[in-house]
């Protein structure tokens, strides 16, 4: 990178990861490795069926049996709760939200708890909830979305006497031109399969009681502060009492943004027992009991006038909530609500979401949350459109990219920056596209396994968000973060974040923000986090927004320590503040290099007190609390090869060059860590995981032999180029990295596949593109 | 209960152990070796792979009784004298670790791979690293990281 190349510093360099250390070593301190004596293990009962009641619960024999501590079903434990589990999004004031706790005796998806089991063991918890009979009456269930809305459709909550959970809309009508009048109009309609996040580590929670009705929470959490607020309420305690703990966490993805039934079993049952309890998910009770992400049926359009020039973008999309609304299940749509545009310039705009409940585990936020199911329709539609035109794939994007920043767009919010056609430039400059044509028809003429490829120009919006926009669209909570930064007396320098990493390698980034701004040595700075008595407010880790929102914040903090230590040397060297320039650590006055002071020293002369300014307080620590006033924008251009066996439809990906421009970059070893993982997500999405249900809601997919979690052996290696557009609203320059690759990667390779069967007639394969689908595909076209 | 004998990273245990017990959770419950994760229950996902006698397994396959005898590594073992092993270096050196969750279990899984001399090559390295999955990397730096190690480790052809 010739950018990076530039600089000096940390910022820009590829610093190795202070994070490895431990986690090379075994010494990790993920919640399951936690034992503290006196702990009772937690086990819940759950519900077989997607649907039904439950008639009765003999839970005697588990109560006799060996080394239990306690058993529970629902109706034992409701006055526990003083809330029920929160949707913090109601995204219109009418949407329809049942209340949901965290033990029910009327299951409505396969997995809801019905009792829990406390003993001395999980081995004897387990073998005790065996022990317990339940009663259950069958209920008629659905799990298709389509079929929800059906007239006659069985329904999730009777009470509510439909399955639509919310109509949400946004429409422009620039132009007041009929959709329907444009030169051409292609409709395509998609359906993307329910994903399961599969974090490697399964969720676990550990409730540890203390001495004066205080609680601690370790908890395998994205959101430590979000969920202490949160539990606090559902449990009626005061915030001060309970402290929550996020450790090392083992990856996330979104499926740990939420406030879970078993953090509230465990804090409550903790209390009722005074002991600690500890609860671990299984892998294959992670299936049903961990959120899932998409399950949406999108109906999308794009008109365009005979030379191109696309007039009008409109979707319609059915997305599962599942079974209830778990913490931002019904805003997950929205998140990709204003970019159904994608990086095109486009006046007329109508989205329409409706949310709708089936019998299935709750949808929440994964990997890129609304984006990519934007991007996935945006891209196959692209390419859709240009074949309608007899046009180039790529002159059409070229033609219809924004090349103006900034940018108002057709759904109202303004993209900072971006460089689109650059990123595009850059990838045929990686990527031979001549040469490919000709090895392509060379495999074509041949016989044998094809090629094709496919590609993806994409933008998204992510660096969750500006707190009165989040306010406009009925989000609960806001969109700042927070950074404090303390000078200790040597020098030394604590960083405390409201961020909450998982993998996202904050300690060492940070670091790098902080040693550069403040001149020191970058092993002079630990940064805390993670644990709500350390950081005691944050908005945490998700939506791409930790370097964008928090790591701006540390820039404001150490902005403001540094204003507060040239007023003290201005005082002790006897000169005007204005007259210090500060670098590399050490206050230089202008024109007198010889009068210097370092950052160090002050640091100490602000402990010690002896010389500072009239009324200044000791001590030199300062607190940024930032709302960033835009959302982040990356973008970027990506191409995959895929080679397809038109025997068998069996279908690999060969080749993948990604073309980012997610603005500054840090460290470009973690940038390019976290697009190799959003990428793998993507691709996986389009080719091999798909959570499926039958007809009455029993999940066929659950488990590791049942859904396909790719391994090294199913991908290549891949080819990443940079484009950078600094952000402007932003001293940084930064922007969100962390979904990119994911909102990129799936409608590169389903148009990949489409591009190596075109020849056959080919046009549509459905998500994930199984050799069986593929080889249909195949067949049906020929006949 | 059962008496088992076993070395577990150099040290000797003697142990009573209910047949049904797990390898995995001798280690983690017994031992408290807990840098050996557990990320499944279907025997995928390769996250707690350790070395019984210098074979690469999934602890949670082996039931304690059956490694009776056995000499085990867990990652906890593998450093020597705080100098990390080749594998380990190489993964700090090529970030091929991002949660970390599933990375006892693949490094062990290629310390195997190479001293069996089968991390010859990209793709036998892809292969050979099937049975440990992790959602973070994409694998990219794992395969790097690999392949660096055993070039370090003279057991790259």
């Amino acid at each position: 990178m010739s950018a990076t190349e530039e600089r000096t510093g940390y910022i820009g360099a590829p610093v190795k990861r202070r994070e490895d250390a431990s986690l090379l070593t075994g010494r990790g301190t993920y919640v399951d490795n936690m034992a503290p004596a006196g702990t009772v293990a937690m086990v819940v009962v759950r519900s077989p069926y997607a649907h039904a009641r439950v008639k009765s619960i003999d839970m005697g024999a588990a109560k006799q049996a060996e080394g239990v501590v306690a058993v529970f079903s629902a109706a034992e434990l409701r006055d526990d709760w003083k809330a029920p589990l929160p949707c913090a999004w109601p995204v219109t004031e009418e949407m329809k939200s049942p209340d949901h706790y965290p033990l029910t005796d009327v299951a409505c998806y396969q997995g809801d708890g019905v009792a829990v089991v406390l003993a001395e063991s999980r081995a004897h918890a387990r073998d005790a909830a065996e022990l317990i009979e339940v009663d259950y009456e069958p209920l008629d269930a659905v799990a298709g979305v389509e079929r929800a809305l059906e007239d006659g459709a069985p329904l999730v909550h009777p009470d509510l006497g439909t399955n639509e959970c919310y109509v949400w809309r946004l429409d422009t009508d620039a132009t007041g031109q009929a959709i329907d009048d444009a030169d051409v109009v292609v409709t395509r309609t998609y359906y993307q399969p329910r994903l399961i996040p599969n974090a490697i580590e399964p969720r676990a929670v550990l409730a540890v009681p203390g001495t004066t009705g205080d609680m601690t929470l370790y908890s395998t959490t994205q959101v430590p502060h979000i969920l202490r607020v949160l539990a606090a309420a559902g449990l009626g305690l005061h915030e001060t009492k309970l402290r929550v703990v996020a450790p090392d966490v083992g990856g996330g993805f979104g499926s740990k943004l939420d406030v879970y039934a078993e953090e509230l079993l465990a804090l409550a049952l903790a209390r009722r027992l005074e002991r600690p309890v500890k609860w671990t998910e299984e892998r294959s009770e992670n299936y049903v009991a961990t959120i899932h992400g998409r399950d949406l049926v999108t109906e999308y359009t794009l008109a365009a006038t005979k030379d191109g020039t696309i007039t009008h973008c409109r979707a319609r999309v059915k997305a599962a909530m599942g079974a209830y609304l778990q913490l931002v299940t019904p805003g997950i749509p929205l998140l990709g609500a204003w970019i159904y545009a994608g990086p095109y310039a486009i006046p007329n705009y109508s989205v329409e979401f409706t949310g709708v409940f089936t019998n299935t585990t709750p949808t929440d936020a994964y990997r890129g949350a609304g984006r990519p199911e934007a991007t996935y329709v945006i891209e196959r539609t692209m390419d859709a459109l240009a074949n309608e035109l007899g046009m180039d794939k790529l002159e059409l994007r070229r033609k219809n990219f924004i090349k103006e920043f900034p940018a108002t767009i057709g759904s109202g919010l303004t993209i900072d920056s971006g460089d689109y056609l650059a990123s595009l430039d850059k990838l045929l400059q990686v990527f031979d596209l001549d040469a490919f044509r000709a090895e392509q028809a060379k495999r074509r003429d041949n016989g044998g396994t094809l090629l094709g490829v496919g590609f993806s120009t994409y933008n998204e919006m992510c660096g969750l968000a500006p707190s009165r926009i989040l306010g406009a669209i009925r989000y609960a909570a806001g969109g700042w973060d927070t950074a404090t930064i303390r000078c200790l007396p040597t020098g030394s320098i604590q960083v405390i974040t409201g961020t909450s990493p998982h993998g996202q390698s904050h300690e060492t980034a940070w670091a790098q923000i902080v040693a550069d701004q403040l001149g020191c040595d970058i092993d002079a700075v630990e940064v805390l986090h993670g644990d709500t008595s350390i950081s005691s407010i944050g908005m945490d880790t998700y939506g791409s927004r930790s370097l964008p929102v928090g790591g701006v914040a540390l820039y404001h903090a150490a902005a403001k320590v540094i204003d507060k230590a040239r007023q003290i040397v201005a005082h002790q060297l006897e000169v005007s503040a204005d007259d210090l320039e500060f670098a590399d650590g050490t206050f230089t006055v202008k024109g007198s290099p010889d009068k210097t002071a370092t950052f160090a020293s002050v640091a100490f002369g602000a402990w010690a007190a002896h010389d500072l300014p009239d009324g200044m307080e000791p001590g030199l620590e300062a607190t940024a609390v930032y709302d960033p006033p835009n959302f982040s924008w990356p973008g970027g251009a990506h191409a995959a090869v895929v080679e397809v066996d038109p025997e068998t439809g069996d279908t690999r990906l060969v080749r993948y060059v990604a073309v980012d421009d997610v603005g500054t970059v840090v460290n470009p070893m973690i940038v390019d860590g976290q697009v190799h993982g959003g990428i793998t997500q993507g691709i996986s999405a389009a080719l091999y995981e798909e959570g499926a249900y039958d007809e009455d809601g029993n999940l066929l997919t659950a488990n590791l032999l049942t859904y396909l979690v790719p391994s090294a052996a199913e991908l290549p290696s891949f080819e990443l180029e940079r484009t950078e557009s600094p952000s402007p609203t932003n001293p940084l320059g930064v922007k969100g990295v962390g979904e990119t690759g994911t909102i990129a990667a799936a409608p590169a390779v389903i148009n990949a596949v489409l591009d190596a069967l075109s020849h056959l007639g080919v046009k549509d394969v459905q998500m994930p593109a199984t050799p069986e689908r593929v080889w249909r595909a195949i067949e049906e076209a020929k006949s | 209960m059962r008496h088992v004998g076993l070395t577990v990273n150099g040290m000797r245990h003697e142990l009573e152990l209910e047949p049904r017990e797990l390898l995995v959770q001798v280690l983690r419950d017994r031992l408290r070796l807990t840098g050996t994760n557990v990320g499944c229950d279907t025997s995928s996902c390769g996250a707690c792979t350790v070395l019984v006698d210098g074979e690469s397994a999934k602890s949670c396959t082996l039931l304690g009784v059956q490694v009776d005898g056995s000499e085990i590594t867990t990652i906890e073992g593998l450093a020597t004298n705080g100098a990390l092993h080749p594998v380990q270096q190489a993964f700090h050196d090529r970030h091929a670790l991002q949660c970390g969750f599933c990375t006892p279990g693949m490094v062990l899984a290629a310390v195997s791979l190479i001293e069996h001399g089968e991390a010859t090559s990209e793709a036998a390295i892809r292969v050979g690293l099937e049975g440990n999955l992790c959602r973070c990397t994409g694998y990219h730096n794992i395969v790097a990281a690999v392949q660096d190690a055993a070039a370090a480790m003279g057991r790259a052809s």
